[in-house]
């Protein structure tokens, strides 16, 4: 155990100086060049790519192979798009700790930067589905109640009605939308991350996917006016609450009136 | 008497003496004595459960538009502004936000109906573990087995009406299921919902069915049922002065008026604090009820969970007959596992008597280990029941633990066979041993705990005798001998008509009542203890000794 | 009244053995009974209290008051104020009579007996009398033909009611209607959210749409229903063509597919929940109320759970500007089973 756990470390050892080392280069980059004119962002674009290919090679190439051609570990990402490679690594879930049924939610291992140079690298493979813009996921003005119904007709049925998630066959399931941020999830439309089917632009318009947007984090954040909410999961956890604090309380009373008092 | 004397009060009593003859009939009933236990309460929570949802509901009837008409909603909760919906649900949503104190008014008849139920369900349970279901309360019973069914009915209506997402997912596979009863069900769909689901006749009709038909019903049955309670003087756990011929408890007046009283509002207080604190159907997030969405983890209340879960259960098997489809994955789990679950349950009463042979009239109850095969037939239902419970939250329990739904699914089809069974063979080696043990306490005593070392050495624990209340609970056990196997012929070898027929009875009470442990005999007890006396007196000799 | 109680019962029975009683801490100690007093008065008077305050939370508080609580998140203060007044107010009264009940009133318990309410065998063959009697005066038995007609009368009088209900469906033919839908040759798919007609060259592999038929909304506007609804909802999916296995009909020149794009019923064959838990790498559609899992790629056959039939295709095509269109209603019954269905 212990000499697998120090070999773990050891591999990690790594990347983690890589890592570090590009961080450094980023915010320096960064620090020396703030400007965002047109032609600058060309550079970055450029320099992101290469970049990218690098960060492949540390932390992909081993399930995708190294030119993102896929292997029997790993699909191949050729034409998967910039909106793809966000979605998977800033929600964690790329790179894998482990082949699994499904790739879970976790922490990203990766900065902002280096997640749009990977993003970079494989959108230069080939055209895909690029990351959707601030503009794209400006839920300010959205309509509520469209975003409700649709996202009643094309979501709920995998994710539930206030996005808690649900199962899938032999395992799988959809995941919870709590921590998913609005980019990711426009993202998780556009390019059917694992299992998800895709809603591509041409079948639910963009404006569409803001409203949805929009009523996912009004399920989220917006105000419960009956109190505890148990989850939003429905009747299930309903039913478990009454059998157990409510129906505790009870017996409690009806044991303290049939016991003698001292 | 104080009833000549001018008090107000007894101004009233006078008054009502004259008219109603009331005076003695009141003495009685002030009189009227109620055995204490906490287990007797449950009763009570189901009685007061249904007073607060009658109280609640007809509250919401004030406010709620029973019609499937729709309507653009122009409400105060804005994620559902300008969504076409039927007055029903705008309705309930209005009662949600628009009137103050209607969201709590809602939440608190929703939690009094699952406890209403839940409260039903428990109460059985410990009427049929403890026996009192005998006879004479037999009739009592089945009333019991019909105000569940109602009340599980009813609740469902109550789910349905908002016409919400989630209510109208279960309506919509409540007609699936009635489209398969077999010849008649096309038509009997189509009358029901005024004719293609979902129409706009259905829940208008369900409403006067929820509020007036179905609870009058119940309000009716439930008189009866009390009635029949007064009339047969509650049942008592067995105990010092308690006899299959008395009651031993307090008096209704005072100290049932307050406890029961008190206990109303109690469970009604209760229910209020989780109302005020505890969302309960959400519907305006399950948003208005459409024929093409669903939301994952549609599932009904918790009552009607272990009919869902027998849905989902069920393999798929679609038969053809009489030139006709019967669709028995929905039939089998819907109708014929239900059907014969309530029957069995509103028949246990003359099953039991049928293999006892028991016709003696029951008051006092059964501690559970005395009667070993029926607490394990019902450990074994119930192991069924929550068996079928969990497969209705299987989606949930796989995406809670990380599970393959295929394979719980899998698991819980065979579960459904084996688990009743392997349930049914422990309970029944527990009661026996409890029995043993019962009988090893009256015999010799209570294990004290402490070690003794004899002179020659042997170590012996001490046992004391046991206090006389034990002692009286111990032996209220009634031992039933098995019917004995009857000759299939006469003397003459000729064969007995009924000779079949008893004979199965006879097993089947041989199965009932044959391991049973037998309470000591009074020989056998008498004996026992002047054992005891002699061990003490020996003990007590011994001490003196070694001093 | 407990001797009145005792009394009675000595009447014919032996008297049972003695039933144990303590006395209570209130019974001796005059000071705990005062306390046991105090508490009471004090629970009724916080209820009456709380009732006051119900009064003022439901006039006082803004009923879309919004705020955050611990534990319970942002919520509308006002149900949780008149709710926890209220509980309480109500739980007061009843915690106060039972501490009385349970700390003051006497707690001797008494013996009531029980009688047999069995009535003796004499007034059992009476009553056989009586009754045997009655039936005798009437001429039940002896005036064949007056029972005759009353039990026929008897059996026959409800028949009007149950002919009544008939009006409560007005379908004709409600087997025939569950076989039908609206798609008609021709007739555009459009999607269920935006109601756009759908390119089908827009769509990519592994696209999920949501799609009702051209002219629903308009038909519902009509009829007043979501009737329709109910049955002509479909998903559009996109496969690889590579992967199809099966379809349910078509020829190698006109197969029911467009390029991979296939269209299902959205009901369930089972128990008609809409169903579009689609996992596009499977391909498998699963229900999420009792699970039962279609193949989308071969031919929506059944692959696990409750349902027996394989979900219906419906074949399409594209019109001349490329947009999806159907070419017929489903070619077998949509939704869950019912007697008539084979026939």
């Amino acid at each position: 155990m212990r000499f697998t756990a120090a070999l773990r470390r050891n591999r990690l050892a790594a990347p983690l100086v890589m890592v570090a080392a590009l961080v450094a280069t980023g915010a320096a980059y960064a620090a020396i060049d703030s400007s965002t004119s047109a032609v600058q962002a060309a550079v970055t674009t450029e320099t992101s790519v290469t970049q990218g290919k690098m960060l492949f090679a540390e932390g992909c190439s081993s399930c995708h192979g190294l030119n993102a051609e896929g292997t029997t570990d790993g699909p191949s990402l050729i034409g998967v798009g910039a909106a793809a490679v966000d979605f998977q690594v800033s929600s964690g879930r790329m790179p894998m700790a482990t082949q699994g049924i499904q790739a879970p939610r976790k922490e990203s291992i990766y900065s902002e930067e280096e997640i749009a140079a990977l993003a970079a690298w494989v959108a230069s493979l080939a055209p895909g589905p690029a990351i959707p813009t601030d503009e794209d996921i400006n839920t300010a003005g959205a309509n509520l109640a469209e975003g409700g119904e649709a996202f009643r007709v094309n979501c709920a049925q995998c994710h539930n009605f206030a996005g808690q998630g649900g199962a899938l066959t032999g395992g799988k399931y959809a995941p919870n939308l709590n921590k998913a941020t609005a980019r990711q999830i426009y993202e998780a439309m556009l390019t059917g991350p694992q299992n998800m089917p895709i809603f591509s632009d041409e079948t639910l318009p963009k404006e569409q996917k803001r409203a949805i947007i929009a009523y996912i984090e009004e399920m989220r954040n917006g105000a419960n006016p009956g109190g505890l909410d148990l989850g939003k999961y429905g009747p299930v956890t309903e039913g478990l609450f009454a059998w157990t604090a409510g129906f505790l309380l009870l017996i409690v009373a009806a044991v303290w009136i049939g016991v003698k008092a001292k | 008497m104080s009833l000549t004397q001018q008090s107000p009060t007894s101004k009233v009593l006078t008054w009502a003496d004259e008219r109603f003859g009331a005076a003695k009939g009141l003495r009685v009933a002030m009189n009227k004595v109620f055995p204490d236990h906490w287990s007797f309460m449950l009763g009570e929570i189901a009685l007061y459960s249904f007073i607060i949802i009658l109280l609640s509901g007809t509250y919401l009837t004030l406010f709620f538009v029973p019609s499937m008409t729709e309507i653009v909603y122009n409400g105060s909760y804005v994620p559902l502004k300008g969504v076409k919906m039927t007055e029903a649900y705008a309705s309930s949503l209005d009662i949600s936000f628009d009137v103050r104190g209607g969201l709590l008014m809602r939440q608190i008849h929703h939690w009094a109906a699952l406890f209403f139920v839940g409260a039903m369900s428990v109460h059985m349970l410990r009427v049929f573990f403890t026996g009192a279901f005998r006879k004479p309360r037999e009739l009592n019973w089945v009333i019991g087995t019909v105000l569940l069914t109602l009340g599980i009915v009813e609740g469902f209506a109550g789910y349905s009406l908002p016409d919400d997402l989630l209510s109208g997912t279960g309506l919509r596979i409540t007609q699936g299921i009635i489209l398969a009863t077999p010849v008649i069900g096309t038509w009997a769909s189509s009358l029901l919902f005024g004719g293609e689901f979902p129409g706009t006749d259905f829940i208008p009709r369900l409403f006067t069915i929820h509020v007036l038909l179905v609870p009058g019903i119940i309000l009716a049955l439930v008189t009866v049922h009390m009635l029949l309670v007064v009339f047969h003087k509650h049942t008592q756990f067995p105990g010092p002065g308690r006899t299959n011929k008395n009651v031993v408890g307090y008096p209704l007046l005072p100290v049932y008026v307050a406890k029961a009283g008190g206990f109303f509002f109690i469970v009604f207080g209760i229910t209020t604090l989780l109302a005020a604190l505890v969302t309960i159907n959400p519907i305006w997030m399950f948003g208005p009820y459409v024929p093409n969405a669903v939301s994952a983890g549609s599932q009904p209340d918790w009552y009607m969970g272990f009919l869902d879960g027998a849905v989902r259960l069920m393999p798929g098997i679609e038969v053809q007959i009489f030139g006709g489809t019967l669709g028995l994955n929905m039939l089998v789990p819907a109708m014929v596992i239900p059907g014969i679950m309530f029957t069995l349950l509103g028949l246990y009463p003359w099953i039991e008597a049928w293999a006892s042979g028991d016709r003696s009239i029951h008051n006092l109850l059964d501690r559970p280990r005395n009667a070993p095969t029926r607490t394990a037939l019902g450990v074994m239902a119930l192991t069924f029941y929550v068996i079928l419970w969990a497969s209705g939250g299987n989606d949930l329990i796989a995406t809670t633990f990380g599970l393959s739904i295929n394979s719980i699914t899998w698991t819980l089809r065979f579960g459904l066979f084996i688990l009743p069974a392997i349930a049914f063979w422990v309970t029944k080696r527990i009661c026996l041993s409890l029995q043993r043990r019962d009988r090893e306490k009256l015999l010799h005593g209570r294990e004290s705990g402490r070690i003794m070392r004899l002179p020659h050495g042997e170590f012996i624990e001490i046992h004391e005798p046991i206090s006389d209340k034990e002692k009286a609970k111990l032996l209220s056990k009634v031992d039933i001998t098995p019917l004995a196997l009857p000759a299939a012929e006469d003397a003459n070898g000729v064969a007995l008509p009924q000779a079949r027929k008893r004979r199965i009875q006879a097993k089947v009470s041989q199965w009932f009542y044959a391991d049973n442990v037998p309470r000591p005999t009074a020989a056998e007890l008498e004996e026992a203890e002047a054992h005891f006396a002699h061990l003490e007196s020996g003990h007590h000799d011994r001490e003196l000794e070694s001093h | 009244m407990s001797d009145v109680v005792h009394h009675e019962s000595s009447e014919n029975r032996p008297a049972p053995a003695p039933i144990p009683h303590e006395l209570r801490r209130t019974d001796i100690d005059a000071r705990a009974a005062r306390r046991a007093e105090r508490q009471v008065a004090t629970m009724f008077a916080l209820s009456a209290l709380f009732a006051v305050l119900f009064v003022v939370s439901f006039v006082g508080i803004d009923p879309e008051f919004e705020m955050g609580l611990p534990v319970i998140g942002t919520t509308r203060p006002l149900n949780i104020a008149m709710g926890v007044c209220m509980g309480l107010s109500i739980l007061l009264i009843g915690t106060g009579a039972i501490h009385w009940a349970r700390k003051l009133m006497p707690d001797v318990e008494v013996v009531e007996e029980r009688h047999d309410f069995a009535s003796s065998d004499e007034d059992k063959a009476r009553l056989a009398e009586t009754f045997g009697a009655g039936v005798e005066d009437s001429g039940f038995v002896k005036r064949p033909i007056i029972r005759r007609t009353l039990l026929g009368a008897m059996a026959l009088f409800p028949i009007p009611l149950v002919v009544m209900l008939r009006d409560l469906g007005h379908d004709p033919d409600p087997a025939g209607s569950l076989k039908r839908t609206m798609w008609r040759s021709g007739m555009r798919l459009v999607t269920d959210s935006t109601h756009e007609p759908i390119k089908a060259d827009a769509i990519p592999v592994g696209n999920l749409i949501n799609a009702i038929p051209d002219g629903l909304v308009e038909l519902e506007e009509e009829e007043g229903n979501l009737n329709e609804r109910a049955k002509a909802v479909i998903i559009v999916v996109r496969i690889d063509p590579a992967d199809i296995v099966s379809q349910q009909g078509g020829t190698a020149e006109e197969p029911w597919d467009y390029n991979g794009v296939l269209a299902y019923s959205k009901v369930c064959t089972h128990v008609g929940c809409p169903i579009s838990l689609y996992e596009q790498r499977t391909h498998h559609l699963l229900c999420p109320c009792h699970q039962s899992t279609f193949d989308l790629a071969d031919s929506g056959r059944v692959v696990f759970g409750p349902a027996v039939r394989r979900m219906p295709q419906l074949a399409i095509s594209v019109d001349s500007e490329g947009y999806l269109i159907a070419r017929g209603d489903f070619a077998e019954p949509i939704g869950p089973s019912f007697w008539e269905i084979a026939q």
